[in-house]
């Protein structure tokens, strides 16, 4: 079995894993990460949204061991010492989400429109978000809140 | 997904090797299109050789009146790229309407070829502006490479290394796409530079193909008016839950007035 080596939320970790293994078993079976949800599993919803090397990608659709030597961020490496970022704490003040279940793409596909883009428009952060499907908000409150948060994490 | 041997060389002569010594290899890229297909269990590969290692592969670069893009340079990063932006800005527009960012973060312009999707948008990129793609044996152009519905001349063991497009004095891709996953339902490139005029569509038919009365009727008048009365017929048209052949026929010369209208 090859063995993969990545730094998981600042974390290096080790691990032998079949070439098979998708990054998102690795993160929710081998790292018990859970908050990378599986929505579809197909490429399509975002609800497995991770950084890798600062990108965000779906996790569902990447090998771990294609994330060999990458540094990867999950929803659950976002906090600091116990204080919400703010991106989640946006999320969290403008009702940005209702069963929460595509709330850790969602929150990981804002995080790296602000890191890539800076200031983002309404109509930026909708097509940003055409990976990202939610079956309960419409969305309005998620981009709400991004607005919000992207203000946050530039202030 | 069933299990493979993985590999990832840091050259591509030990990519090649590692390719032609496999019972059955396979080249991954971003693996957007061959890891879905992998975990469908539509392929069975014995060996996977992942070619991300190789930086050889990847960036930009201008070479003469080209930009040349390497296999492994991602949607995102073309769609970013300063000198594509400021030489070919056709050619970002059409990097930047792939997909979605997770998406166009991981998959690869060579990856994008080489799996010769009917309704990808880079085919049309490539013939529409006369573009050459070369592999680590030799170098084919883009109206001989896409040979029909995800097929290429691309031989079993060979490995796509960039694609270098002449720079054009104007171009324009306008896309009709699928609202779900962005791909194209018609897509049409329209160039003009030294090579002429090219029109080129991607997602109509089962490979993608050029246009030549339209072409023809551009060169004398590059406007929108000039290809008006220009139909190109339904028949071979591609026809599926997301539009028939004669509303592909139809959007071919709706998004060829666009594209040039938005040439200029
Ligand atoms: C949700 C979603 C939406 C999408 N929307 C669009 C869209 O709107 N428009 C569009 O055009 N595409 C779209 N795509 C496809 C995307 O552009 C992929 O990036 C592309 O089809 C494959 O590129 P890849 O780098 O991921 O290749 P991979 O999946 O890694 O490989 C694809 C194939 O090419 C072969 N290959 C890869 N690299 C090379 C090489 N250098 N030489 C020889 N063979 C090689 C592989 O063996 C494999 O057979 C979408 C994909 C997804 C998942
Ligand atoms: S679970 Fe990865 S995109 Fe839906
Ligand atoms: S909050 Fe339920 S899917 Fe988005």
């Amino acid at each position: 079995m090859p063995s993969v080596t990545m730094t998981v939320n600042g974390q290096q970790v080790t691990r032998d894993v079949e070439g098979r293994t998708l990054l998102t078993d690795f993160l929710r079976q081998d790292l018990a990460l859970t908050g990378t949800h599986v929505g579809c599993d197909t490429s399509q919803c975002g609800a497995c949204v991770v950084h890798v090397d600062g990108k965000s990608v779906k996790a569902c659709t990447m090998l771990a061991v294609q994330a060999e030597g990458a540094e990867v961020t999950t929803i659950e490496g976002l906090a600091q010492n116990g204080e919400l970022h703010p991106m989640q704490a946006a999320f969290k003040e403008h009702h940005g989400l209702q069963c929460g279940f595509c709330t850790p793409g969602m929150v990981m596909s804002a995080v790296d429109l602000v890191n890539t883009k800076g200031e983002a428009s309404e109509t930026e952060i909708r097509d940003w978000l055409e990976g990202n499907i939610c079956r309960c908000t419409g969305y309005h409150n998620i981009v709400k809140a991004i607005q919000a948060g992207a203000k946050a994490m530039r202030s | 997904m069933y299990e493979f041997n993985y590999h990832r060389p840091a050259s591509l002569d030990a990519a090649a090797s590692a390719l032609s010594g496999a019972g059955e290899g396979k080249i991954v890229a971003g693996g957007m299109t061959l890891i879905p297909t992998l975990k469908q269990r539509l392929a069975q590969p014995s060996d996977l050789i992942d070619l991300s290692a190789i930086a050889d592969l990847k960036g930009i670069s201008e070479d003469g009146g080209s930009i040349v893009i390497g296999a492994m340079t991602t949607h995102a990063e073309v769609a970013d790229n300063a000198t594509v932006k400021a030489k070919i800005p056709a050619l970002a527009d059409l990097a930047e309407g792939i997909g979605d960012i997770q998406v166009r973060n991981r998959g690869t312009i060579g990856g994008s070829i080489a799996n010769a999707d009917p309704a990808a948008d880079y085919p049309g990129g490539l013939v529409g502006l006369g573009a050459t793609v070369r592999t680590n044996k030799r170098e084919i152009a883009a109206d001989d490479f896409f040979t029909g519905m995800f097929e290429t001349a691309l031989a079993e063991d060979e490995i796509v290394t960039a694609v270098a497009f002449p720079v054009p004095d104007k171009a324009a891709y306008a896309k009709f796409a699928n609202p779900a996953s962005r791909y194209a339902i018609v897509g049409v490139l329209v160039s003009q530079g030294a090579g002429g005029v090219r029109v080129a569509v991607t997602g109509a038919g089962p490979s993608v193909f050029r246009v030549t009365e339209m072409e023809q009727a551009l060169a004398s008048n590059f406007s929108a008016a000039a290809i008006e009365g220009i139909a190109v017929p339904a028949d071979g048209l591609n026809s599926d839950i997301h539009a028939s052949a004669e509303y592909r026929a139809h959007l071919v010369g709706v998004m060829a007035r666009r594209a040039v209208a938005a040439a200029g």
